[in-house]
């Protein structure tokens, strides 16, 4: 086990992801540490969510090795190096479209977790379902919509729900914010930090938008030519010399982003 | 992991619960079962306090089932939590919040009333089908109307194209289907007629048998379920990926673009493959008649010129492009109808292979009618 007081749930080191002949991530390191928001950010096709999707396992590894702790709700505490083989995962995946199950209502979606993985009655797995929805803030009325009738950001929120459905340690965030208008992108934001705290949740967040970067993440790691560039908070990347970080944070948007109030 | 527990002690009305050990999802069936024995005993306290000291884990689904403990005492009483860990604070507090509203009962009508409300719904659909259909064959004539007046428009590759996916691509598996099917009519005659020393007239039934209708049925059966299930396909995943909608905000008429091309390259090939049906049919027979038979390829072509005039063959050729332009609509119109959803897509897959199918068929038959009242 670690002995560090940052604990990391995730250890990735030497990481190589690569389509055929070309290389998407070449020798990344990267620890995300337990009960923090990492944001991870990089230009678009620098391997954001390859490097998501390599450590959740639906992209294969060529090199190096991907070590995520084991859950704190199972009570175990032995790490696991996955090779896609092990059957219950302790985190919940977020992704950029929601992937909801299209055939199923909005409330069932939430319920497939729990009914595959758990022996709840049906009171206590309505109940439960009842919970994660409007904890994410939806309403009862949109529990029995299908997915195609629901908005953007609603999709979001169901699939956060879903995500959390089984009440994983490790959350991951793809773009969790893009497609949604500036309100409903704070309030998202918002809502991450929330459940967070509420849920001692960390979030592995890949994203775009400076907003988010600035308010909800802890730390922030750049992705640049396959590795990590630069990491650290919001200070440490205005800091940053690496040319690509420089032109991300301290670029025309990112100075709107930074000097709007809060 | 610690197993969970609870114990309740009364003081002074008062009921107090201690609750223990891992309060988790985990645990869940254990849990379900202390909070359903110390429901009725906490609606019957004047007040219930739970005390979590000494509980180790807490997730949502553990918070929740004290949180349901907590209201079993019942409205206006006074119930409260001590002993609480900071961090599972907010949880607590969300879980107050939550599940306050009682879900909005559907009423379910009765099963007559489903039933005839299901009749009532099929036949307005019915209705809405045929209209669909007859507006989807007037933007299809609108459309050739447009193309006959500026014939620069028409999309000729994607005919091309799909001429060559429908009609080409289709050829070996067609031919093999009618191979089969000539060669087993034929075997069924040899083996049904003998009794009667019919052994010759064989010949007639499977030529005009085929050439009339088989071969065309059954290419026109295996079309719809090969080329129409993957029209629909194909328009239903453009429907759903908002392709059509981007094609008419850019001033194409997706009928003109997408539809057109499709149907015309059905109907192009739907007769070339028909004809190659007959005669890979005709050949099967051919064969049965020789090796299972006893009769000389050279009789069954004698018979056979004696037996199929050349009305029979416009007979059954006739009808090529009619099933054609059936199928190609129903499919085409079943794909634009697909919503967001994957199961819409294969819902309308299904629905268009099998309306076109029953079409098909249907055209036959007012064909047979219509051939036998001017005596072809």
């Amino acid at each position: 086990m670690d002995t560090q007081p940052d604990q990391a749930i995730i250890r990735v080191r030497d990481l190589a992801v690569g389509f055929g002949s070309q290389i998407v991530l070449d020798g990344l390191d990267l620890d995300v540490r337990r009960g923090e928001i990492l944001g991870i950010v990089g230009a678009s096709g620098s391997g954001k969510s390859v490097l998501l999707r390599a450590i959740i396992g639906l992209v294969p590894k060529q090199r190096g090795s991907i070590v995520v702790a084991g859950p704190l709700f199972a009570g175990a505490t032995s790490a696991c190096d996955h090779d896609g083989s092990s059957v219950t995962r302790p985190w919940g995946v977020l992704f950029q479209q929601g992937a909801l199950f299209s055939s199923l209502t909005v409330r069932q979606n939430i319920e497939f977790p729990l009914r595959e993985n758990l022996e709840l009655s049906e009171r206590l797995l309505d109940e439960v379902a009842t919970a994660k929805l409007e904890m994410v803030g939806l309403s009862m009325r949109d529990a029995d919509k299908y997915p195609s009738e629901i908005s953007g950001g609603m999709t979001k929120r169901a699939a956060l729900a879903r995500a959390l459905a089984l009440d994983p340690e490790l959350v991951f965030l793809d773009e969790p914010t893009s497609g949604l208008d500036p309100i409903a992108a704070e309030d998202f934001d918002e809502l991450i930090r929330t459940l967070q705290q509420t849920l001692g949740l960390t979030v592995f967040m890949v994203t775009h938008d400076l907003d988010s970067l600035n308010t909800v993440c802890d730390r922030i790691a750049a992705l640049a030519g396959g590795k990590v560039v630069a990491q650290g908070p919001m200070s440490a990347m205005l800091a940053c010399e690496h040319p690509w970080v420089k032109s991300y944070f301290r670029g025309k948007r990112s100075r709107a982003a930074a000097s709007a109030p809060n | 992991m610690i197993p969970p527990l609870m114990t309740s002690v009364m003081i002074a009305d008062r009921l107090e619960f201690a609750a223990a050990g891992s309060w988790t999802a985990a645990n869940v069936d254990q849990l379900e079962r202390l909070v359903q024995v110390a429901a009725p005993e906490a609606a019957r306290a004047r007040g219930v306090v739970i005390d979590m000291a000494s509980v180790e884990e807490l997730d949502t689904l553990g918070a929740w089932l004290l949180e349901r403990l907590a209201r079993s005492a019942g409205d206006g009483k006074d119930t409260q939590f001590t002993g609480l860990k900071p961090r599972y604070r907010g949880l607590i507090d969300e879980m107050q919040r939550v599940n306050l509203q009682p879900r909005p009962s559907v009423e379910s009508p009765s099963r007559a009333v489903m039933a005839l409300d299901k009749v009532g719904r099929t036949t307005l659909d019915l209705v809405s089908d045929v209209l669909e259909f007859v507006r989807l064959l007037g933007e299809l004539s609108a459309a050739i109307g447009r193309i006959l007046v500026h014939p620069q428009q028409f999309r000729l590759t994607s005919a091309v194209y799909h001429l060559f996916r429908v009609g080409w691509q289709a050829v070996p598996i067609m031919a093999l289907i009618t191979l089969l099917i000539g060669g087993i009519i034929a075997q069924q005659g040899f083996f049904h007629f003998r009794k009667f020393g019919a052994d010759s007239y064989v010949v007639d039934m499977v030529g005009i048998l085929v050439v009339r209708e088989i071969g065309v049925l059954i290419v026109s059966i295996m079309s719809a379920g090969r080329s129409g299930a993957a029209y629909t396909a194909e328009l239903g995943s453009m429907k759903m990926r908002e392709e059509i909608d981007a094609l008419r905000t850019m001033g194409f008429d997706p009928v003109e673009v997408l539809v057109l091309p499709r149907i015309i390259a059905l109907v192009c090939a739907l007769p070339i493959l028909a004809f190659l049906g007959v005669m890979a049919a005709l050949y099967g027979g051919g064969l049965v008649a020789w090796f299972y038979g006893g009769m000389s390829p050279a009789v069954y072509l004698a018979r056979l010129q004696e037996a199929v005039s050349i009305t029979h063959f416009e007979v059954g050729m006739i009808k090529a492009p009619f099933m054609a332009l059936a199928i190609g609509t129903v499919a085409c119109g079943e794909g634009l109808k697909v919503k967001g959803s994957a199961e819409s897509l294969g819902m309308q897959t299904t629905t268009s292979v099998v309306k076109s199918i029953f079409l098909v068929i249907v055209l036959d038959g007012i064909f047979a009618m219509f051939f036998a009242s001017i005596g072809m």
